[in-house]
């Protein structure tokens, strides 16, 4: 019961220090079951927040192998999601739910 | 069409892996079939309800619910795995002894099936929310529903019938080891899910995310069917980080270990049956 509530209790100081520190947040947008944009530019070597907008009534399905992320977003709903700090490189993503249209990747410079 | 059907191929996939799993661990008790095809329709049930709710469980520990629910779902499945292969490594041998013997069904009162019912249940929750999102997606959809929902029809056979072949593959192991065999793969199941686990603590933020330790996906995709099958049934990962490694190794050593001390602890008492 004490180790419970101890990890419990790290897991909040885990939660609210990350919550406090200053990560730099940037957007996708999902349209018509497409990402814009499609290339994102994020810097490496830190922690950055994606900020996935799913502006279409059905819900996607963001994913990435190369990141190692998948999230679930909502029909008109938002996602945010930690990624890195990444290498120099490029990151493809895609969304699971309609493979065809919705590709992208980031580019950590 | 093929593509919906491919989604929601790898959605059952994993459920259907584990539930298969679970069936020939259980080989031979009465009622097992009960318990654990009661959770998993228990898990079906939660499924539906998680997807309605999918914007609350979202937004929820600062927009990181969907982690949280995720990790949390994936260590309490672990801890009934955990517990389950303990529970056996005690008992098998009194229970192939007994399967061997016609007709003399262990009865599941001597098993504590609940867990393995929890076990089920997770793994349907799990992967059975992101089903109903996709289908309700292709729902609100229109135009091209019919032909993508039978697509899912086909996938979720599919799955299904994997889950089938391996239920009878394992079912040729004869009785002495086949506890011994599903042992092994619950471990190693219940060691992959804690990795995936720890995935998803890292993408919440709440454990630090590190570049990965190799990268085999050239070799071995987890995108492929053989990357994905390895992915659910050792945990395989074609990039794991330092964390789901560690993850993956204390969960095996620990459950390992704990199997092996009440193993020996029953050789020691003079047990036999």
């Amino acid at each position: 019961m004490i180790l419970r509530h101890g990890l419990f209790a790290v897991l909040l100081f885990l939660a609210s220090t990350a919550a406090m520190a200053e990560v730099p947040v940037f957007e996708l947008i999902i349209e018509n079951n497409r990402f814009q944009p499609e290339t994102l530019a994020v810097p490496a070597g830190q922690k950055v927040k994606l900020r996935v907008i799913n502006r279409d009534p059905g819900p996607e399905e963001f994913e990435s192998y190369d990141l190692n992320r998948e999230k679930i977003v909502t029909g008109n709903g938002e996602i945010m999601i930690y990624v890195g700090p990444l290498e120099t490189g490029e990151y493809g993503f895609y969304g699971e739910f309609h493979q065809e249209t919705a590709q992208g990747k980031l580019v950590a410079k | 069409m093929l593509g919906s059907g491919v989604i929601v191929f790898r959605e059952v996939l994993e459920a259907a892996l584990v539930i298969t799993i679970l069936l020939a661990a259980t080989r031979g008790l009465s009622r097992r079939n009960l318990w654990i095809g009661g959770g998993a329709a228990a898990g079906a049930t939660g499924a539906v309800i998680v997807a309605i709710f999918a914007n609350g469980i979202a937004g929820a520990f600062a927009g990181t619910g969907q982690e949280m629910f995720n990790a949390a779902v994936l260590l309490t499945a672990v801890l009934m795995l955990a517990w389950h292969n303990i529970w056996m490594s005690a008992h098998a041998r009194d229970m192939a002894a007994s399967l061997r013997n016609v007709g003399a069904g262990v009865s599941s009162g001597e098993l504590p099936l609940y867990f393995l019912s929890v076990a089920a249940g997770l793994a349907v929750l799990r992967e059975g929310s992101e089903v109903v999102l996709f289908l309700y997606g292709i729902a609100a959809s229109g135009s091209k529903s019919m032909e993508l929902l039978s697509g899912s029809l086909l996938g979720l056979g599919g799955g299904v019938a994997v889950g089938a072949l391996l239920y009878f593959g394992l079912l040729r192991i004869p009785t002495g080891l086949l506890f011994r065999v599903t042992g092994w793969m619950i471990l190693l199941l219940a060691s992959g899910m804690a990795a995936s686990a720890a995935g998803y603590l890292s993408q919440a933020g709440i454990l630090p995310s590190y570049p990965p330790l190799w990268n085999t996906s050239d070799i071995l995709s987890e995108r492929s069917i053989t990357g994905q099958l390895l992915h659910i049934m050792v945990g395989y990962q074609a990039r794991p980080s330092v964390i789901a490694l560690a993850f993956y190794l204390v969960t095996l050593t620990l459950i390992a270990s704990g199997m092996r001390m009440v193993g020996r602890e029953r050789k020691a008492v003079g047990v036999t049956s």
